[in-house]
C-alpha cells in the first residue's frame, strides 16, 4: 500500500459572491503549496444541492471534494458545521486548512482550531512553505510595518484565515476533473444550539469604492477634517471614490464605508491617490491591485512612497489644492 | 437576577507602538492603555440588560497588572465587580491560550453565569477569535457579530449581519456574544461610579495558580504558534521622486505621465495641454 497523499484543504465558503471567491482565491494559493510539498489540493462543501460549487471548485483547481450534501445543511450552522468538519479532519488529517476570513470563516475556523487544539493565525497576507516544508503564514504585526512570519511547529492541521481578495483565483477550467468523495450525514448530530429565526438578504451592497476606476485616499497627514474633505472635491472632478486609513476614519473625517485595509475594502483601481498615507501593511494589502500609485508625503521614506510609482514630497493639502487646479484647467480647455 | 460577565481586553492608545526587536514583542510598557472600543460596546450591551431586567455584571480582564484600569474604568460605569487576571507566565498567548485562561477563571469566579459578553475583536491583533474560542472553552452556544439583543425569560434573540445577510437568532442561556463595536452612544462617568471605582472596588487579582491552570498550557509556552522571523516588507520598487513646489510637482507630473493618468481616466489630457 502506497502512503497517503498529504492534503492541503479549503473549506468552500459559498453563501455569497465574495465568500465564494475567497474560496477560489484560495484554491489557487493552495494549489501554488501544494507543489512545493507535493500535496493534494481538496475542497470540503457542506450544504443542501452543493453540485453547484463542488463543479466550480473543480474547475478552479480542486483534485479532491469532501461533500456533504444534506438538507439539515441548508443554512449555515456554526456548531454543526464544525462538528462535521472536526470529525473529518480527525479522520483524513489534512496538513493544512485554509478558511476565508469572512463573518462566517472568522467564527467557524477558531471553533474548530479549538476542537482540533491546534494553533490559527488570522488575516494571513501571505503563505508559503519554508524549508521544512512548515506552512508559513504571514500576518502584519507591530503597528503594521513589519510582517511576521509564524509557523505551527508540531500541531496538525497548520490553520490560517485569509481576507478576501489576498490571493488572485486562477482561471476556471471546466475540463478538469476530480474526485468527489460524499461524507454521509452522521446521525448522531445534535441540533445546533444557536436557533436561525429568520435571514434575508441585505439590499444590494455598494461597490462603489472596489468597483471604482480611480480611488483617492487619504490619511492622518491631511491633517484636519477640513483638509481631507479636499478629497471628495478632487474625487468628483476624476469621477473616482474617496478611501480614507483608519486614523482618518476614526477621527470621523470619513465614513466607514470608505475604510481601506484589511479591516475595511479591497480596491484595485486603475489609479491611486495617496495623501498623507504612512503605508502600514494593514493598509497597502488591500490595494495590491493598484495599477498606477501615487503617493504624496511630506517624509520620503514612508513606506507608502516606497510603494508607489510616484513619489511626490509635499505637503498633502497644498499638493491636493495645485492638482485640483490642474485638472479643472486641462478638463476645461 | 441574571449573571453577566463582560471580557475586556486593555488595548493600547497609538497603533503605531515601539517594538523590541531582539524578541519581537511590543513594548507595552511605553504605550497609555485604553478599553478596547468594541469591549466597550459589550459592556454597554451588559449595562442595558441590567438596567431593563437586573443583573449583576463581572468584568474580566487578562493583562498586565496595569490592566487593572479598564476594571476601574468598568466599575465607574456601573459593573459591579471586577476580575485581573496577571501572570508574567501568561504573557505571549495566543487566541487559544487566552480563551482557555479566560473560561477557566469564569468558572472559578462566576459559578452559575447566564451571559458572556465579548467584543468582537480587539483593535491592537483583531483576530476576533477568543469570543468563538471561549464558547467552545465553556461548551456554551455562541453568536457572534452582534448589533442587538434582547433577552426574554431565558432566551436570548439577536440580531446581526452577517456576510450580508441580516439574521435574527435565538439561543437558551447560558451562551456567549461577541459585539460589534461602535454600536452604543459613549456613556459618560456618573459621580456615583467614580466613587465605585476607587474608594470601594470589588477587585480581586488572580494569577495562574490561584485559578488553577497549568502553566505548562499558558502563555507563549502554551501557544501551538510561533514567530519564526519578522521583516519590514518595503521591498521598494523602482519609483520617480518629485520633489519642489507643489505646482512645480503638478507640471513635472503631468509632463512625465500624462499619458499613464489620462488613460486610467479614459480621457485625453494632452489635447488638452496643447490647447491652451
Ligand atoms: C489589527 C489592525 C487592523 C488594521 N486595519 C487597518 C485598515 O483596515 N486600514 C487602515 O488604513 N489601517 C488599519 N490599521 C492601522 C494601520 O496599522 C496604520 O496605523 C494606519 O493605516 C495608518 O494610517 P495613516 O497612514 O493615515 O496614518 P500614519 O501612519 O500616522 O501616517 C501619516 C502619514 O502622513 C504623513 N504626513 C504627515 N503630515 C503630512 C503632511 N502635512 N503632508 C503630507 N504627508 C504628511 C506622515 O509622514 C505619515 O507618513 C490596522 C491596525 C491594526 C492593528
Ligand atoms: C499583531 C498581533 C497579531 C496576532 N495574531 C494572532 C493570531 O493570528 N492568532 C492567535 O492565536 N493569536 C494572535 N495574536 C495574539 C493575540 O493578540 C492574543 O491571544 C490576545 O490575547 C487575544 O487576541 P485578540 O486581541 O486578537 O482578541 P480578539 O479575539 O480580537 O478579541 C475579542 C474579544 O475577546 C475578549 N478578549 C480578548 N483578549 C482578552 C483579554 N486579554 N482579557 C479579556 N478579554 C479579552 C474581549 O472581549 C475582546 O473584545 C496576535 C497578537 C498580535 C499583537
Amino acid at each position: 500500500m502506497t502512503a497517503k497523499r498529504r492534503q492541503i484543504w479549503v473549506f468552500g465558503d459559498y453563501r455569497n459572491y465574495f465568500q465564494n471567491r475567497v474560496t477560489l482565491q484560495l484554491l489557487s494559493r493552495a494549489t501554488d503549496l501544494a507543489r512545493k510539498i507535493d500535496a493534494e489540493v481538496c475542497a470540503v462543501v457542506f450544504g443542501d444541492k452543493v453540485d453547484e460549487w463542488v463543479g466550480e471548485y473543480i474547475a478552479h483547481g480542486a483534485e479532491k471534494i469532501y461533500r456533504t450534501d444534506h438538507p439539515r445543511l441548508a443554512a449555515y450552522g456554526v456548531e454543526t458545521y464544525t462538528l462535521l468538519m472536526e470529525r473529518l479532519v480527525k479522520r483524513e488529517k489534512p496538513e493544512i486548512v485554509l478558511v476565508g476570513a469572512t463573518a462566517f470563516g472568522r467564527e467557524f475556523a477558531p471553533r474548530l482550531a479549538k476542537r482540533l487544539v491546534t494553533g490559527l493565525t488570522a488575516d494571513c497576507i501571505g503563505l508559503d512553505i519554508n524549508g521544512e516544508g512548515l506552512l508559513v503564514q504571514m500576518a502584519p504585526s507591530f503597528g503594521g510595518n513589519l510582517v511576521a512570519e509564524i509557523v505551527t511547529p508540531e500541531r496538525r492541521p497548520q490553520m490560517a484565515t485569509v481576507r478576501p481578495g489576498t490571493f488572485q483565483e486562477i482561471p476556471h477550467d471546466y475540463a478538469r476533473t476530480g474526485e468527489v468523495v460524499d461524507v454521509p450525514m452522521p446521525r448522531d448530530l445534535p441540533a445546533d444550539r444557536v436557533r436561525l429565526v429568520q435571514s434575508e438578504r441585505c439590499p444590494q451592497r455598494d461597490q462603489k469604492l472596489e468597483d471604482a476606476k480611480v480611488v483617492v485616499c487619504g490619511g492622518r497627514g491631511l491633517g484636519s477634517k477640513k483638509k481631507f474633505a479636499k478629497l471628495f472635491e478632487l474625487a468628483e472632478l476624476l469621477g473616482g471614490e474617496v478611501g480614507a486609513t483608519r486614523p482618518a476614519v476614526y477621527a470621523d473625517w470619513a465614513d466607514h464605508n470608505a475604510l481601506v485595509g484589511q479591516a475595511g475594502k479591497q480596491i484595485r483601481p486603475q489609479i491611486l491617490f495617496c495623501f498623507g498615507i504612512s503605508g502600514a501593511i494593514q493598509f497597502t494589502a488591500a490595494c495590491n491591485g493598484a495599477k498606477f500609485v501615487i503617493a504624496v508625503n511630506k517624509n520620503p521614506n514612508a513606506a507608502m512612497m516606497k510603494r508607489a510609482d510616484v513619489a511626490i514630497v509635499a505637503d498633502a493639502s497644498q499638493f491636493c489644492a495645485a492638482l485640483i487646479q490642474e485638472f479643472k484647467k486641462r478638463f476645461r480647455s | 437576577m441574571l449573571k453577566l460577565v463582560v471580557c475586556i481586553k486593555q488595548v493600547p492608545m497609538v497603533s503605531e507602538l515601539p517594538w523590541d526587536p531582539k524578541t519581537g514583542n511590543l513594548q507595552r510598557d511605553l504605550a497609555e492603555g485604553m478599553m478596547n472600543p468594541a469591549c466597550r460596546s459589550a459592556l454597554d450591551a451588559a449595562l442595558r440588560i441590567k438596567e431593563a431586567v437586573g443583573g449583576e455584571i463581572t468584568a474580566i480582564t487578562m493583562g498586565p497588572p496595569m490592566a487593572e484600569e479598564v476594571l476601574r474604568e468598568a466599575i465607574a460605569l456601573g459593573a459591579d465587580r471586577g476580575v485581573l487576571l496577571t501572570d508574567r507566565k501568561m504573557a505571549g498567548a495566543d487566541t487559544s491560550v487566552t480563551s482557555h485562561v479566560l473560561a477557566r477563571a469564569i468558572e472559578k469566579n462566576c459559578p452559575g453565569f447566564d451571559l458572556v459578553l465579548c467584543g468582537l475583536a480587539t483593535s491592537d491583533s483583531e483576530t476576533a477569535q477568543v469570543g468563538p474560542q471561549l464558547a467552545e472553552e465553556l461548551d456554551i452556544p455562541g453568536v457572534t457579530y452582534v448589533d442587538e439583543l434582547e433577552i426574554r425569560d431565558r432566551t436570548v434573540r439577536m440580531q446581526r449581519i452577517a456576510d450580508y445577510f441580516l439574521e435574527t437568532l435565538e439561543m437558551d442561556l447560558p451562551g456567549l456574544v461577541t459585539v460589534m463595536a461602535g454600536r452604543h452612544a459613549p456613556r459618560y462617568v456618573p459621580l456615583g461610579g467614580l466613587q465605585a471605582a476607587f474608594a470601594e472596588a470589588d477587585i480581586v487579582s488572580l494569577d495562574a495558580a490561584a485559578i488553577g491552570i497549568d502553566p505548562e498550557r499558558i502563555g507563549a509556552k502554551g501557544s501551538a504558534t510561533k514567530i519564526l522571523n519578522v521583516f519590514s516588507p518595503t521591498e521598494g520598487k523602482e519609483n520617480i521622486v518629485l520633489t519642489g513646489a507643489p505646482k512645480r510637482i503638478v507640471e513635472q507630473l503631468f509632463e512625465r505621465f500624462d499619458d499613464r493618468i489620462g488613460s486610467a481616466l479614459g480621457r485625453d489630457l494632452k489635447t488638452d495641454k496643447r490647447s491652451s
